[in-house]
């Protein structure tokens, strides 16, 4: 396995108001292998967004990435980057995919415009041969009658078509991580599936890195090879797929997987997470799960690390220190 | 976009576009008519007429006629390209307006490129640069640009410039003195030397409202997705900000221009008037004054063909800048 993108200590902050800035994003660390997905799995404000943003220095202002962060790809430092130098690892090293195809597309380009000037952004060559490239890129995200997308503009495509011209869009310069940001939110349920098999594709035969991101526990079984857990802007729980889903062991993730329906077992009710994710400038000391959970006690008022539960899997949860304690229940039963 | 299918749509835009100056054609004669007062009543001015002059005169421009006849006779004269004989000056309307047109499209066609050129950049820029100092720089200029009267820039600039540091002419459109032999240069300076006060006093309420446009139409399209997109790819910053931003912040500043195109014949009665320059809108004027149907007519023609067609061409200019417009 190796290597090709750390992320350390990654801080995000925003102005606050009175002069105060909070930290949507605040201490995440974790790293891509090649060839592997890393999912990054939360509700919507827990900061996953903000923090694949970031990988490419598009933090929209007023946020800004704190000093103290690193993001190492290969051997350059990211966020030391800037000008042209930053424009280079943009699409080259890293291609990103985002939520909702339909705005993420320029209106009044055609498909061949937006795939081909980011062919040329990074490699010297004819327009005729980028255009060759881009009907290629098309044939390779399983786009049919390539010859003619290329000519038809967004709104002329369906949402699964524009996510498969985004893929292109992304993959236009051969990166070696691919960033997916919801990529199948915004889509119908069959073509969800599809996307998320072409996105498959495509990092077993290229070798890319992919960083799936999803609010989905459902979509990440199967595709991802290890996940991280977001809650609050830190990231709460980590290990390999398997592990998670034999043995989700931090509160939260407990009470993401009892909020999925289940379709085998003896019919249930849903056990959801009371309340909802508190905005940046409200997160509690110690624990910020801690209001939520239903498992929180005295120490919990303590910021927890980042524990081993078992080998190789880790969560930011005082329980993690009592071994086994309230970890092997089964997902969706009371406590 | 099909060939057959454009031409069909062009067609029926045009179609409409001539209903529309046919309606004001006829609101614009028949409005004129019902105000109050009369040519003859400026002609008898300071010595009475006789009864049997009244008779002649009004005969001569057809005003014994019923309304509705002026109106057939007026319509019949505008497709045979005759607008009439000014009432005032004595003169076919048409001559007159074709004498006074250049100066005015000069000094509206200055305005206009002035507007379209440095208001877009200053837009642009600002959004750009939202927040910092520039920007808030930039906005109290534009609000203070926006805010003042015309006129009284006119009047400043006339006499600080003009008469104060006598850096430029503050009156008229050509020197008197300037010798029979001068060359077409030395002419053509001599008309561009005229045209900077009276261009930059109206250029500045034009740019500073152009600049609002352009920068609150800019920064929507800075903050939708495919902006993000555009950087992501590793597309320079002047990539993402003119082609990808700027041509989609376009159509709201393809209106306004839309909406400026008149001033191409309607200049500006006010600095006109303060810069003595030779154009239609003092012309207007005097022609409101002095009921002088035909040549108010005329003028009054000219801008509503003008309006019309400005609608037009932004429609057209709409068609084929934004690919999601249906031709229907």
């Amino acid at each position: 396995m190796s290597r090709v993108l750390e992320v350390e200590n990654l801080k995000i902050s925003f102005p606050g108001g009175d002069h105060t800035r909070v930290y949507p994003v605040d201490g995440v660390s974790f790293q891509l292998e090649r060839g592997q997905t890393l999912a990054l799995v939360g509700e919507s404000g827990c900061g996953k967004s903000l923090t694949s943003l970031a990988l490419l220095q598009l933090v929209p202002p007023p946020g800004r990435i704190e000093t103290g962060s690193v993001i190492r790809l290969g051997d350059t430092d990211v966020l030391a980057l800037q000008g042209e130098a930053l424009r280079r690892i943009r699409g080259r090293r890293i291609g990103m995919i985002f939520q909702d195809p339909m705005t993420s597309l320029n209106p009044v380009f055609t498909v061949e415009d937006q795939i081909v000037e980011g062919i040329l952004a990074h490699f010297k060559m004819a327009r005729a041969k980028a255009r060759e490239r881009a009907l290629q890129l098309l044939q390779e995200v399983g786009i049919p009658d390539p010859e003619q997308r290329l000519k038809a503009y967004p709104h002329q495509l369906s949402g699964g078509m524009r996510q498969r011209v985004m893929i292109a869009i992304a993959l236009a310069a051969e990166p070696e991580i691919l960033v997916a940001d919801e990529p199948t939110t915004a889509l119908d349920v069959t073509v969800q599936a599809q996307i998320l098999e072409v996105l498959d594709r495509l990092r077993t035969s290229r070798g890319m890195a992919v960083l799936l991101i999803t609010h989905d526990l459902g979509i990440v079984a199967g595709r991802a090879d290890r996940v991280a857990v977001m809650y609050a802007g830190q990231i709460i729980e980590e290990t390999s797929t398997g592990r998670l889903f034999a043995n989700p062991s931090h509160p939260y993730t407990q009470g993401l997987f009892a909020s999925v329906p289940r379709i085998t077992g003896p019919l249930k009710r849903l056990n959801p997470i009371r309340g909802s994710v508190p905005a940046p400038a409200a997160w509690p000391s110690g624990c910020r799960f801690r209001p939520r959970c239903p498992k929180a006690f005295d120490k919990s008022e303590l910021e927890p690390p980042l524990l081993p539960v078992e080998p190789d899997h880790l969560m930011r949860c005082w329980l993690a220190e009592q071994q086994g304690a309230g970890t092997r229940q089964e997902p969706g039963t009371k406590s | 976009m099909v060939g057959r299918e454009l031409s069909g749509w062009l067609l029926r835009r045009g179609l409409q576009a001539a209903a529309a100056f046919a309606i004001a054609l006829t609101i614009l004669f028949f409005l004129m008519r019902a105000a109050p007062g009369d040519p003859l009543s400026r002609i008898s001015e300071g010595r009475p007429l006789s009864p049997a002059e009244v008779a002649t005169l009004r005969a001569r421009y057809g005003l014994d006629q019923p309304v509705t006849q002026q109106f057939v006779s007026f319509v019949g004269g505008l497709l045979r390209g005759d607008l009439g004989v000014s009432i005032e000056y004595g003169r076919p309307v048409t001559a007159l307006l074709a004498e006074r047109l250049p100066a005015t499209v000069l000094l509206g066609g200055s305005v206009l490129l002035l507007n379209f050129t440095v208001g877009l950049w200053l837009g642009v820029r600002q959004a750009v640069r939202r927040g910092r100092r520039e920007d808030r720089w930039l906005t109290t200029a534009s609000l203070i640009g926006y805010a003042m009267p015309s006129f009284w820039l006119g009047l400043v600039l006339a006499w600080l410039v003009g008469i104060q540091l006598r850096l430029l002419p503050a009156a008229g459109m050509q020197d008197p003195l300037l010798s029979l032999e001068a060359s077409f240069v030395e002419r053509s300076i001599d008309v561009l030397r005229h045209l900077v006060l009276p261009a930059l006093t109206l250029s500045v309420v034009s740019i500073a409202a152009t600049m609002r446009y352009q920068r609150t139409a800019m920064l929507e399209v800075l903050q939708l997705p495919f902006i993000t997109t555009a950087r992501a790819k590793g597309l320079p910053d002047t990539v993402v900000t003119w082609r990808h931003a700027w041509r989609n912040a376009l159509f709201p500043v393809i209106t306004l221009f839309g909406l400026w195109l008149p001033i191409l014949v309607t200049g500006s009665v006010f600095v006109e008037s303060v810069f003595a320059w030779p154009g239609l809108g003092s012309l207007a004027a005097a022609a409101v004054w002095g009921r002088d149907y035909p040549l108010l007519m005329g003028a009054s023609l000219l801008v509503a063909a003008l309006v019309v067609a400005a609608g037009f061409l932004t429609d057209v200019a709409y068609a084929m800048l934004d690919p999601r417009v249906r031709l229907a």
